[in-house]
């Protein structure tokens, strides 16, 4: 059966949709993906593996079992991909590094992965990203850097940033990231995707390689915020292989996505989140808060503080991980990821546990601020993605490094683990995607879900297939 | 904290012995820099007043 409709354009839950009622084979759709990633990965740089034969004997086995008119799984024939990071049976988790890819390959997938290939799922491949997660650029030493489907000449951000390159090209409808200081919501924002970094502890990490401990979160980015949802909704549930997991049940957000943003209250963050950024950034909020009628404003005390302690503990944490390798291989290591692993080991003890003390007190005044409002509403990135290679750039009239502050928005969220989804917003006179953070109160992903959502309807935000010239 | 104490350059060269580390010539002003931004956070985050009783955020459940 021949596809009817350019499978690169349809979501995943379309495709499901599809594949159930016969429509398309799951065959077909895999094979329409592993074509598109051939076409487009050689200009791109999303994919640095590509799992063909374990996708095209999963698509025959949905196929088959149609064939026997046993019931589909939600996601069945749905082709997806994950930052390298994830573990992918049979293939050594690089984690975009050089040391990581000469170890054993993985002798099962993360659990993630089987979640979603459990429900059907079709994994495609494994995704370029930052080396050890410790970006916000999309460039890579090793791999070469993922280049932005909307403008090759631009960054996706990082460090999942051959999950946003691989969902904005329309190679695969969803995709896994990993987010510790705004690694989903910074290339989301950078390729015009949605992403969700659910709450600290939410998802199950096992079988993921860790960057910083008491930071790191994984999630879904998409091309549609029912996707998101959906997969979300899929990987949710306990698993005795996370040890940091939270007790948590499973709280279902698909079905509460037609609610909208009706009853919520929602504030847009002042004070750090309303400076240090480009017109855009704050152009893009406005957009958002008047299709919501939103006029009130929220308040997160000491932000800027918080992002300071989110990256000194980031800085310590994850170079007591790298610590004996950075003495013994550190020729080995990504140049921009080696020297602040370095100046890491050196960050006295002091100032970590006053971070993590900070990061209390901070966690309980956002509780306040919650108190008062339902989501919060923030810049994800201070501008569109800038072009590759750049290294500083002018923010509220000082020439500042370009890679840490990538994250000046996101790091104060991500910080005390609240859950976000990034919404693409395509303001006039611009081909660029910005994107703005939807934030909620610990475990209530299904709100900021719900107002994306309303967004999403409205065609306030939206996630086109980039369109990729030769 | 009194920060103006604080000497990136000697605190990276000290560290670096202390740790066994190896930072070649061509690095070392980039892991200054590093160690110079860092001092940076740390000062700000030292100088927030914090009652004593505030707990740490990461809490070992056994």
């Amino acid at each position: 059966m021949s596809a009817p409709v350019d499978l690169s354009l349809v979501t995943a839950s379309k495709i499901a949709a599809m594949v159930r009622s016969g429509e398309v084979s799951a065959t077909d759709v895999v094979r329409a993906a592993l074509e598109r990633v051939d076409a487009l990965n050689p200009i791109l740089n999303a994919f640095t593996d590509v799992t063909r034969a374990r996708a095209l004997e999963k698509a025959r086995a949905i196929d088959a079992m149609r064939a026997r008119r046993e019931e589909l799984p939600a996601f069945a024939g749905v082709p997806f991909a994950v930052k390298n990071l994830f573990d992918i049976t049979g293939l050594p988790t690089r984690a975009g590094s050089l040391i990581n890819r000469a170890h054993a390959p993985a002798g099962h997938d993360a659990t993630l992965v089987a979640r979603l290939a459990a429900a059907g799922g079709v994994l495609i491949g494994g995704l370029n990203m930052g080396e050890y997660a410790y970006d916000f650029t999309g460039e890579n030493a090793h791999d070469g850097n993922a280049l932005n489907p909307h403008d090759r000449t631009r960054m996706t951000g990082g460090s999942s940033s051959g999950a946003g390159g691989a969902v904005a090209a329309g190679m695969v409808p969803v995709a896994l990231g990993s987010d510790t200081n705004g690694s989903i919501r910074v290339p989301a924002s950078f390729c015009g995707v949605f992403g969700l970094k659910p709450t600290y502890g939410r998802l199950s990490r096992a079988r993921t390689y860790p960057f910083v401990a008491s930071l790191d979160h994984v999630g879904p980015m998409a091309r549609s915020v029912s996707d998101l949802a959906h997969s979300y909704d899929i990987m949710q549930g306990r698993d005795p292989l996370d040890s940091h997991q939270a007790e948590r049940p499973i709280e279902p957000t698909v079905p509460k996505l037609r609610a909208g943003a009706e009853g919520l209250r929602i504030g847009v963050l002042d004070d750090h989140f309303a400076q240090n950024g480009f017109p855009e950034a704050f152009a893009a909020v406005n957009v958002v808060a008047q299709a919501l009628g939103v006029t009130a404003t929220a308040h997160l005390p000491n932000a800027a503080d918080a992002r300071a302690a989110a990256f000194v503990i980031t800085a310590a944490e994850g170079a007591e991980l790298h610590l004996n390798r950075i003495r013994v291989r550190p020729q080995d290591y990504d140049p921009e990821t080696r020297d602040r692993f370095i100046a890491g080991a050196m960050v006295p003890a002091v100032w970590v546990q006053k971070a993590q003390k900070l990061r209390r007190w901070f966690s309980q005044a956002a509780a306040k601020a919650f108190e008062c409002h339902d989501v919060l509403l923030a810049p994800a990135t201070p501008c569109h993605a800038p072009l590759s290679g750049q290294k500083t750039l002018m923010l509220d009239g000082q020439e500042v490094a370009l890679r840490p502050n990538m994250g000046v928005f996101t790091q104060p969220i991500s910080f005390i683990g609240l859950p976000v989804v990034t919404v693409p917003v395509w303001l006039p006179d611009t081909h660029l995607p910005i994107g703005v953070q939807i934030i909620a109160a610990p475990w209530r992903e299904d709100r900021a879900l719900r107002v994306a959502a309303a967004l999403e309807a409205m065609g306030t935000v939206k996630s086109p297939v980039a369109a990729i010239g030769a | 904290m009194r920060n103006a104490e604080f000497d990136p350059a000697k605190h990276v060269d000290h560290m670096e012995h202390m740790l066994g580390l190896t930072i070649e010539d061509a690095w070392r002003p980039i892991v200054i820099a590093h160690m110079t931004a860092i001092a940076r956070a740390g000062n700000q985050v030292m100088n927030v007043a914090l009652v004593d009783e505030i707990e740490p955020a990461p809490v070992f459940l056994a």
